[in-house]
């Protein structure tokens, strides 16, 4: 007799989602899937809009990182409007959009580490899931609570100064930008009152990098050989192959750190990357096309960005970047749990060019959009948190829409999150009748190391909880969990 | 020779010269009373009924009718403002109205009056008609979905012979504005920016220009719609 567990909905992240695995007789677990059930209609509704407004509308698909959005969109249609792709900016213009998107960046992260997984490595994967929420942190550790909402302020606030709000701005536009910094605003970052100015959040991001390895440390074991497998990597590189979140070439490496993508021309990707759709799921499948379905999967997101880069272009991110390197000898990390020590020192990272940045007087220069000779088509890439983003446009004679595709970060990690949740489901369920809580949070705990936003990778409407459902061959349902 | 006459709006003394149209008589007195199809210049006819107000116990649109000796009339009531509320409201879903993706937002006098009077969710089912876009032109884009047919495009954007560029089309359920081709050819680059600017929602958008005013520089994005004229 073989059974089938669901696990819906999947909690702690962003979206719907839910997780069934099979079990023969023996309580061998022959197949799990993470099932993404929600509406995928973005794409679709953009057409005939005029091209100018993409940045804007698509970055509805998301209320996390809708930043990731209105830049991808728009460096698509920097090519359309003939500004190049991403290095044809005023100097305004590009920095005025890296330092939203590092103030993305630092929000996003914040809010993954501290309100999403932080409560798991507090409190334990199978803790009082009563207190295992970030209203358990505030009770009990409200010092790292108050940090966690303050990073995420920080970052939202740089928001609110480049496109106009904190959530669904617009300052982005094909070209540039449509706004400076004032030396009120930069002032404010600068020398704001503690803890909201810059200085504060390179320490407090290192005092997060701290209290992550202080965990590892403690739990090195488990996070060692929680899911682990090996996979292939991709993400956007700068030329020189440093770490880029914003622009660059896209390179890939395999599991031992052989180059499989040379650095391309991300307007080319199309050559280079499929997108496989399987019925059982809304979110598509993408390989690359030169490996095939079956060995061309890859992994986006912080560990493959630290995975595909040679070094980091801030100091202290850098040097943290090389004492991560060193636990996998310079070889590519696979530990699905060290994402989260990755995306902490990309939170470093972003905090030290938000410095940066600052500093830097172009911010408050006037020189705001270039134009050019107009094309048809645009490709935009983007490192969102979550991994790298496309955006793909075509328009028509009338400057409207005709045809886009989004290949979301999620989208990308689609193979890797099925792999990870088969990988838990075995090491926990083999052999099980009865499914526990614990059981079912380890499960969500591989989901939720990839920081997936389901809603995006379908472009979807709506809220996100996951369900467990155990069931017979005969589809009788023996056990059903939700969380909420 | 003066021809100053006494009124009062909501209970207020006013004074204005005698014949203006009210809502016109109401803002020299820094009293506000929305519009939508009425602008300055142009000869009103009472479209949108959004400036209606109570005279003598009937509604009456105040952009049409002119003010006389002790005419006591009622703006801001409650009943006045939930019939105002209600007809924002129909505009709302009788259109396909998103203002998050709309270029026009925070500029346009629809969304203002909806904020101007706290609609919330309209209470009226949603349309969803089936509009066009048409972008044939080299200089606007005409996206039906917006439009509420204030006629204020085909009133005030002509060109030096008195020719509209834009005008309706079909009748009843069917009823749009267009441009016309042949006009349209002629449209400059300072008259496709005056029709989108003399629209009040967006349905006529420049092209390629999309989106260059910053989030908090926009016409309503530090005050409210009738700011400008209440005391």
């Amino acid at each position: 007799m073989t059974k089938k567990i669901t696990i819906e909905p999947v909690t702690r992240v962003e979206g719907h989602g839910k997780v069934t695995i099979h079990m023969d007789a023996q309580g061998n677990i022959q197949q799990s899937r993470l099932h993404i059930v929600e509406f995928r209609g973005f794409e679709r509704f953009v057409q005939g809009r005029p091209y100018w407004e993409a940045p804007v509308l698509v970055q509805r698909l998301c209320g996390i990182c809708p930043v990731s959005h209105h830049l991808a969109a728009a460096k698509a249609l920097d090519v359309i409007v003939g500004a190049g792709t991403g290095d044809g900016l005023t100097p305004t213009g590009e920095k005025m959009r890296r330092l939203m998107h590092y103030g993305q960046f630092f929000q996003s992260h914040a809010l993954h580490f501290f309100h999403l997984s932080a409560p798991d490595f507090l409190f334990g994967v199978d803790g009082d899931p009563a207190i295992r929420n970030i209203i358990g942190i505030a009770l009990t550790k409200p010092e790292l609570a108050v940090q966690g909402v303050m990073m995420r302020k920080f970052g939202q606030e740089i928001i609110r100064a480049t496109a106009g709000k904190k959530i669904h701005g617009t300052g982005a536009i094909p070209g540039g930008i449509n706004k400076n910094l004032s030396i009120e605003e930069r002032d404010e970052f600068l020398k704001g009152a503690d803890p909201l100015n810059a200085d504060k959040m390179v320490s407090w991001a290192q005092d997060a990098l701290d209290f992550f390895k202080g965990y590892y440390h403690a739990n090195k074991d488990f996070v060692d050989n929680f899911s682990y497998f090996p996979s292939n990597h991709l993400s956007l590189v700068r030329k020189d192959g440093a770490l880029d979140l914003y622009h660059g070439v896209l390179r890939a490496v395999d599991a031992d750190g052989k180059k499989i993508l040379h650095d391309i021309d991300y307007q080319e990707y199309a050559d280079y990357i499929e997108e496989e759709v399987r019925s059982w799921s809304y979110m598509k499948f993408p390989y690359l096309k030169e490996y095939g379905k079956e060995k061309g999967w890859y992994r986006v997101g912080p560990l493959a960005r630290l995975n595909t880069c040679d070094f980091i272009p801030s100091p202290l991110a850098q040097k943290e970047f090389e004492i991560y390197k060193a636990l996998t000898h310079g070889k590519p990390n696979n530990h699905c749990m060290l994402m989260h020590y990755a995306r902490l020192i990309e939170t470093l990272h972003a905090a030290e060019k938000i410095h940066e940045l600052l500093n830097d007087p172009d911010l408050l220069g006037t020189d705001l959009v270039t134009k050019g000779t107009k094309q048809k088509e645009g490709v935009g890439l983007i490192e969102a948190p979550r991994g790298t983003l496309f955006h793909h446009y075509r328009i028509n004679d009338n400057d409207q829409i005709e045809m886009a595709n989004l290949i979301v970060s999620t989208t990308n990690n689609n193979e890797p999150m099925n792999k990870a949740v088969n990988n838990v489901a075995k090491s926990v369920m083999t052999g099980k009748e009865v499914i526990t809580e614990g059981m079912m949070n380890a499960v969500e705990v591989a989901i939720r190391a990839y920081d997936p936003c389901l809603s995006c990778a379908t472009h979807a409407l709506g809220k996100m909880p996951l369900e467990i459902t155990m069931i017979d061959p005969n589809n009788v349902v023996l056990d059903q969990k939700r969380s909420h | 020779m003066s021809n100053l006459i006494k009124f009062k709006i909501d209970g207020v003394e006013c004074m204005a010269e005698g014949g203006k149209f009210i809502v016109e008589a109401a803002a020299e007195n820094g009293i506000y009373i929305p519009t939508l199809c009425n602008m300055k210049g142009v000869k009103p006819k009472g479209a949108c009924r959004i400036c209606s107000v109570r005279i003598n116990g009937r509604l009456m649109t105040s952009c049409t009718t002119p003010v006389t000796d002790g005419m006591e009339i009622e703006s801001e009531s409650e009943e006045i403002r939930e019939l105002r509320r209600s007809i924002v409201e129909l505009l709302f879903v009788s259109g396909n109205h998103f203002c998050p993706a709309c270029e026009k937002s925070g500029s346009c006098e629809l969304q203002a009056l909806g904020y101007y009077y706290q609609m919330m969710v309209p209470r009226f089912p949603y349309e969803f008609p089936q509009k066009g876009v048409d972008a044939t032109s080299s200089k606007i884009i005409k996206d039906q979905n917006r439009c509420i047919f204030c006629k204020r495009c085909i009133k005030t954007i002509k060109d030096e012979e008195g020719r509209s560029f834009f005008a309706f089309r079909n009748r009843g359920h069917r009823t749009e504005v267009v441009l016309d081709p042949v006009m349209a050819e002629k449209m400059d680059d300072a008259t496709a920016q005056l029709a989108m600017e003399n629209c009040p929602v967006g349905s006529i958008l420049v092209k390629e220009k999309g989106f260059d005013k910053p989030i908090g520089t926009r016409k309503f994005d530090k005050q409210p719609i009738g700011s400008d004229i209440k005391l």
